[in-house]
């Protein structure tokens, strides 16, 4: 099934005078997923988000919205809302003329009561029903939120931009608008477009993630993809958390790259067949794929930290073959096999395939 | 110390000031204007409401400053808003200060020098003979109403300019994206963000320039020839020319009276326009 793009990218690169934002970035977004461009500050996700909404103009490369070039096309032609940081909601006027702001924007000018009852069901929507009269400065961080999605949906946009909408609010009030925003996004079946600088937002909104990194696409990938196979140690980092062993190819055996690390330490792993032996990669390796035992076989290791964290238990560890290593292991099976404390000697494990080869360079 | 005692000291040389310097002076012009003119002028005790009642004879005087210091401060309004608009949202940063120090520097010379500059510029060999020169007939300038308002408006254009800056300057320009972004134009969203996110300086900068004007009498009187009278005019001279200072502290303290009206009024009317805002400074 190949749907036509809702919003393209071709080959596009934005240029301040000598810095360069964002380049030779080519992106096909998709009708009603959710999308989200992650990255550190600076990678330039902002910059996309922004030619996307017309406030930035593409130095080359072209911009579809909907089939049609927009190029040039000001923000206020665009068939795009923004969810703006902070959200930049209007402090002169109250809540319910915020949301309605854009629908009296329309020209022929909408009527009075169809604009009161379009805003009384976004505020529905945003669950702040009884709010309309209120100033914006009377509302809480989380409510002013709700408003400025409100008020970005009202004109049903085609695309739903949203600029880190969740950075000033704090944890729990994090986690349950992901929660919601992410219904409310089946509900309206808009494209959401995230802009976010936190890997665990994006992993549990995201239909598709796009990991930035220094103004170029990095990796476009689901979030289980990215997780499981990212295409590169930036990603692998990025997403989730990883010990690099740095190896040597030797061989394949079933699908399976024969790698050397430390010497004289075999590893199978997941990685490119293609890979030819001799080539020099970095294995990743998920701190909860390694298993740690007292047995006699295995890698041998020191923990010299622990760090409990409630449903799960971070072990610093320290290998005289692999050097630093982090493992974790689930409450569960801690409580059932004995915590491990510091300086204890013990031996890691890990199963076949479950590290993942990384061309270097 | 006590906290008490600590912020009484710090307030003493405030409250000193204003005690000497307003509260004293304003009950001086109170109790004169009750009194009585000497034969030699001067003042004499008494209590009449004479100088009150007599009032009338110095309407001119209160017309014009009701009319043109109000049409000042609009003139002033109108023309301050679109440069300070330009200065704070569209002139390039590197340029901005210098552009904004060219709005001051007219401050480095005294008004008065400045206002008889005016007098060659309108009088009849400036403006008025390149005028006749184009053909264009011959309009006399200087002591009109017109002189006097030009004066007025180069002479207070930068109180307003400076408030309505300051506004602009400090408003949140993705609140202006915002307003693009859900479909305004840009000219609309002069209108329906960042004009009423500049009310807090268009009220600092029109109360400035109003409550100037109310007491102006320098302007009026070097390019308004004494044709164009203001109430400070009529003070400056009921109290040095004909020396009638009960008369003159009736006029004085009626013009302080009418100044509160209006400032009141138009205090209420800026809250009322910014929603309610408790927090649009006005001065």
């Amino acid at each position: 099934m190949q749907s036509q793009p809702i919003a393209e990218l071709r080959k596009v690169t934005k240029r301040y005078g000598a810095v360069t934002a964002a380049s030779g970035l080519d992106l096909a977004i998709l009708p009603g997923e959710f999308l989200s461009f992650l990255g550190p500050s600076g990678c330039g996700k902002t910059t996309a988000l922004r030619m996307l909404a017309g406030f930035e103009e593409a130095t080359e490369g072209e911009v579809l919205i909907d089939g049609q070039v927009v190029n040039g096309v000001p923000p206020h032609r665009r068939p795009v809302n923004m969810v703006f940081q902070q959200y930049a909601l209007f402090p002169h006027l109250t809540v319910a003329q915020n949301v309605a702001y854009g629908l009296n924007q329309r020209r022929p000018k909408l009527p009075k009561a169809e604009v009161a009852a379009e805003v009384a069901r976004a505020l529905d929507m945003v669950r702040l029903p009884e709010f309309g009269d209120r100033r914006i400065w009377e509302m809480s961080g989380g409510q002013q939120q709700r408003v400025a999605l409100a008020r970005a949906i009202i004109n049903r946009p085609k695309i739903l931009l949203l600029d880190e909408p969740m950075a000033a609010l704090d944890k729990k009030l994090r986690h349950d608008m992901q929660i919601e925003l992410k219904s409310l996004q089946r509900e309206l079946g808009i494209t959401f477009v995230l802009v976010t600088h936190d890997q665990e937002e994006a992993l549990s909104m995201s239909d598709r993630i796009c990991i930035m990194d220094q103004g170029r696409i990095a990796q476009i990938a689901t979030p289980e993809e990215l997780y499981d196979r990212p295409q590169s140690r930036y990603v692998a980092d990025f997403v989730g958390r990883s010990n690099f062993i740095p190896a040597k190819v030797t061989g394949h055996d079933g699908g399976l790259v024969v790698a050397e690390a430390a010497g004289a330490l075999r590893v199978l792993a997941r990685g490119d067949a293609a890979l030819p032996p001799g080539a020099a990669i970095t294995l990743s390796l998920r701190p909860e794929e390694i298993t740690l035992a007292t047995a006699q076989e295995g890698i041998e290791a020191e923990v010299t930290h622990r760090i409990f964290l409630g449903e799960h238990t971070e072990y610093h560890l320290k290998s005289p073959s692999l050097g630093t290593l982090v493992a974790v292991a689930p409450r569960a099976s801690e409580a059932r096999n004995g915590a491990l404390a510091p300086g204890a000697r013990v031996r890691l494990h890990w199963r076949d395939g479950a590290a993942l080869a990384l061309k270097d360079g | 110390m006590r906290p008490g005692l600590r912020t009484a000291l710090f307030l003493a040389p405030a409250t000193a000031w204003l005690l000497v310097m307003l509260v004293m002076p304003l009950v001086v012009v109170i109790v004169f204007s009750f009194g009585e003119r000497g034969a030699a002028g001067g003042y004499v005790p008494a209590f009449t409401l004479d100088n009150y009642a007599n009032l009338g004879a110095r309407w001119t005087a209160f017309r014009n400053t009701l009319t043109l210091a109000p049409l000042g401060t609009v003139l002033c309004l109108l023309i301050a808003w679109p440069l300070a608009y330009f200065l704070a949202l569209k002139a390039d940063p590197r340029w901005r200060t210098v552009l904004l120090i060219l709005v001051i520097v007219p401050f480095w010379t005294s008004l008065l020098i400045r206002s008889y500059a005016w007098i060659q510029i309108l009088g009849g060999s400036g403006l008025p003979r390149i005028i006749a020169d184009l053909g264009l007939g011959k309009p006399r300038l200087i002591n009109t109403p017109f002189a006097v308002m030009v004066g007025i408006v180069y002479g207070y254009l930068p109180l307003m300019v400076f408030p309505i800056y300051v506004a602009l300057e400090k408003l949140d320009r993705r609140l202006l994206e915002a307003s693009g972004d859900l479909g305004s134009p840009p000219w609309r969203t002069v209108l329906q963000v960042t004009l009423p996110l500049s009310m807090a300086g268009v009220a600092t900068g029109s109360m400035l320039v109003f409550i100037l004007l109310m007491g102006e009498f320098l302007v009026p009187q070097i390019l308004g020839g004494g044709k164009v009278f203001f109430v400070g005019n009529a003070l400056v001279d009921l109290f040095l020319q004909s020396r009638n200072w009960p008369f003159g502290a009736a006029v004085a303290a009626t013009l302080v009276a009418v100044m509160l009206v209006t400032v009141t009024l138009y205090m209420r009317a800026i809250r009322r326009l910014s929603g309610g805002r408790d927090d649009v400074a006005l001065m």
